[in-house]
């Protein structure tokens, strides 16, 4: 197609986002828009958007406003006027293009990371505002390519990654293989009815970070805990359908993730080092199943971790030497408030923690996260250039002596790497978990 | 000129407390009701506690990082809530004009403090204005309405002041000052201002879900 773009931005090449915009009929738009505005939306969009003064205090709050030398166009309530302010305008009579645009700035411009609302007077949940527009978008079709592809793999095999059934279950036994190199007795135990925890992965650890689940069953083998791995479809808890704004798909997810734990009997869910994936089972997953809180207690690594050290299950041989910098994960610290306990184990493990400001539940994001990453390389400029403001704070810790820096979550992870690669940081990247298996004492 | 006097402050009067009170009855019975159908959401999870908690911290002066983050912006704002509120209610003519009507008086303002009070309002007003047109990131958000919403708020004060000091054609702009408030006092369940309703609800819903379900603060 050789239309020009019809706004100053860059033209838009994401197969995904103009293949779906071309099937688009202004009527099939307005149709679309009206309908999940009228059947999913009430008082919360309504109020926020009547009582909204535009006064622009929600910008600093912001990495893709900062990154960009203060650009109006990307301020939280800039993006909002952008798509749904727009929408609501034209009571969705919007053409294609206005789609396209709109839905490259809910899913690929916005990492839903909820710093914005700590930072609007009126605590309006800017965040809800664009993953209603990328509802929109799911119900219009237009959604970027590769995220929509682990949504269709969620879809197809209740993993995020194309992960078959019995690729899940070699998976594990190939890593309680490899792990029995180091503690000969080791057991990931498979399908134990009745175990006080359920430990639950994302689908990228078997598919390409499977020394993760090695080191998880050290850390379980030698804390004595009773533990139990699903060899059924369940066990990835991650979930784009949330990010695609496909919340039917998501709901069918969390309830096989909860329902393959209860089939097993166990105490509780504990997870491993991803964000996104708590907010899915913690807080918004289990939402759309219609359980305030989840069916069976969630337990993000974070806070088992925490739990390990505190109750001396896990002991530290060594101190990890070189001075570390700890990453705020947004979904849970902003999402659970785990930022003391990251911080108990890092000092726990660590020689020296330096912390990077801001910090806490005012970290910035790091711009991988709300799925951004997993609209895969056509944006990977995107959220790189867009988070310039996180190479500047990780250049001012790295300056204050900070070498290594602690991601607790997996997209924090992807982002860093790839903000560290971009703005030639030089620093490590580890999870809790390759800090804890670096330093504990491991049994004989 | 008294004919229109006498009803803009006697019917208008009557009709714009009406409109005021019943319209800011109505969008908060109906907003409720649509929450209650659309958004059970927000009763399950208000929580008082830390719905109070995040109100708190957000009517403190630097109560939040954000404040802290922009120091004149948070002493305007809370100078212009302040002063706007206040001098309506404890002005010494507003509270003679209802003694002559309904012999009920309660404390009020010396009238040098509400002229201070008047032109702080203005001056926040104009500070608004300036930025809006100023700061990029404003400016975008802003469109015909956002300045509508200033002089609606600011005319009241501005012909107040003038009447107050009896500045020439102060017996008109007395009378656009009693129709200016009106408008004011109709505007705001009816736009933007209306975030006077419902600032509590969607701070303590945040607050709430930031709160109890999040354990992290929200400010």
């Amino acid at each position: 197609m050789a239309e020009p773009a019809v706004n100053n931005t860059k033209q838009i090449t994401d197969e995904g986002i103009v293949r779906g915009a071309s099937k688009l009929t202004p009527e099939k738009i307005e149709r679309v828009i009206n309908s999940v505005l009228k059947a999913e939306t009430g008082a919360r969009l309504k109020t926020y958007v009547d009582i909204c003064v535009h006064c622009g205090l929600c910008s600093e709050a912001c990495h893709f406003y900062l990154s960009h030398d203060n650009d109006p166009r990307f301020s939280p309530a800039g993006k909002v006027k952008q798509t749904i302010w727009e929408i609501l305008n034209r009571k969705g009579k919007v053409d294609a293009e206005f789609i396209k645009r709109a839905a490259e700035i809910a899913s690929t411009e916005c990492n839903l990371c909820r710093r914005c609302a700590m930072y609007c007077p009126f605590g309006i949940d800017i965040a809800y505002l664009l993953i209603t527009m990328r509802r929109i978008c799911h119900k219009l079709g237009v959604t970027p390519q590769y995220i929509q592809d682990t949504a269709h793999s969620h879809s197809a095999t209740i993993n995020q990654m194309w992960v078959k059934d019995d690729e899940w279950i070699d998976s594990l036994m190939w890593q309680e293989d490899e792990a029995r190199g180091e503690i000969p007795n080791l057991r990931i135990p498979l399908e134990k009815e009745g175990a006080e925890i359920y430990y639950s992965v994302i689908g990228p650890e078997p598919k390409f970070r499977a020394q993760l689940i090695y080191q998880a069953a050290v850390i379980m083998n030698a804390s004595g805990v009773d533990w139990t791995m699903p060899a059924t479809p369940g066990w990835d808890n991650s979930d784009m359908c949330m990010f695609t704004g496909d919340f039917e798909m998501m709901a069918r997810l969390k309830k096989i993730h909860f329902e393959s734990a209860a089939r097993l009997k166990v105490k509780k869910i504990v997870m491993g080092e991803c964000g996104h994936a708590f907010r899915s089972v913690y807080d918004v997953g289990n939402r759309a199943l219609g359980w305030k809180m989840p069916p069976i207690p969630v337990v993000h690594s974070i806070e088992f971790f925490y739990e390990l050290i505190r109750d001396g299950k896990i002991k530290i041989a060594k101190k990890y030497e070189k001075p570390v910098t700890f990453n705020d994960p947004c979904n849970m610290v902003r999402g659970r408030g785990l930022h003391e306990m990251g911080r108990f184990v890092t000092n726990a493990t660590c020689e020296k923690l330096i912390e990077m400001h801001p910090n806490r539940e005012h970290n910035y994001c790091c711009s991988a996260g709300g799925g951004v990453i997993n609209c895969g390389p056509p944006y990977k400029k995107t959220r790189v250039d867009g988070n310039r403001i996180k190479a500047e704070q990780l250049f001012a810790a790295k300056a204050r002596g900070a070498k290594t820096i602690i991601a607790p979550c997996h997209n924090c992870h992807g982002g860093l790497e790839d903000i560290v690669h971009h703005y030639g940081l030089d620093m490590d990247i580890k999870f809790l978990g390759d800090i804890i298996y670096e330093t504990m004492e491991k049994p004989e | 000129m008294h004919d229109i006097y006498n009803f803009v402050s006697g019917t208008l009067v009557w009709v714009s407390f009406i409109l005021f009170t019943g319209g800011c009855v109505y969008r908060f019975v109906s907003m409720a009701a649509l929450a209650k159908k659309k958004d059970p959401v927000i009763y399950e999870y208000m929580s008082l506690r830390y719905a109070l908690r995040s109100i708190f911290h957000w009517i403190i002066p630097f109560g939040s990082e954000n404040m802290k983050m922009h120091p004149v912006f948070t002493i305007v704002t809370f100078a212009f809530h302040i002063c706007l509120i206040f001098v309506p209610l404890f002005l010494f003519a507003h509270i003679i004009l209802i003694k002559e009507s309904w012999n009920i008086s309660w404390w009020f303002l010396s009238d040098s403090i509400a002229d201070v009070m008047t032109l702080i309002v203005v001056g926040s007003c104009i500070y608004f204005l300036v930025r809006r047109i100023t700061q990029p990131e404003v400016k975008f958000l802003t469109s015909i309405s956002d300045y509508l919403i200033l002089a609606v708020v600011a005319a009241p004060f501005i012909t107040g002041f003038w009447t107050y000091h009896q500045f020439p054609g102060h017996k008109f702009v007395g009378i656009i000052h009693i129709l200016s408030g009106e408008i004011m006092l109709v505007a705001i369940p009816f736009t933007r201002l209306s975030h006077m309703i419902f600032f509590a609800f969607t701070r303590g819903y945040m607050g709430s879900e930031f709160g109890a379900i999040r354990h992290a603060k929200d400010w």
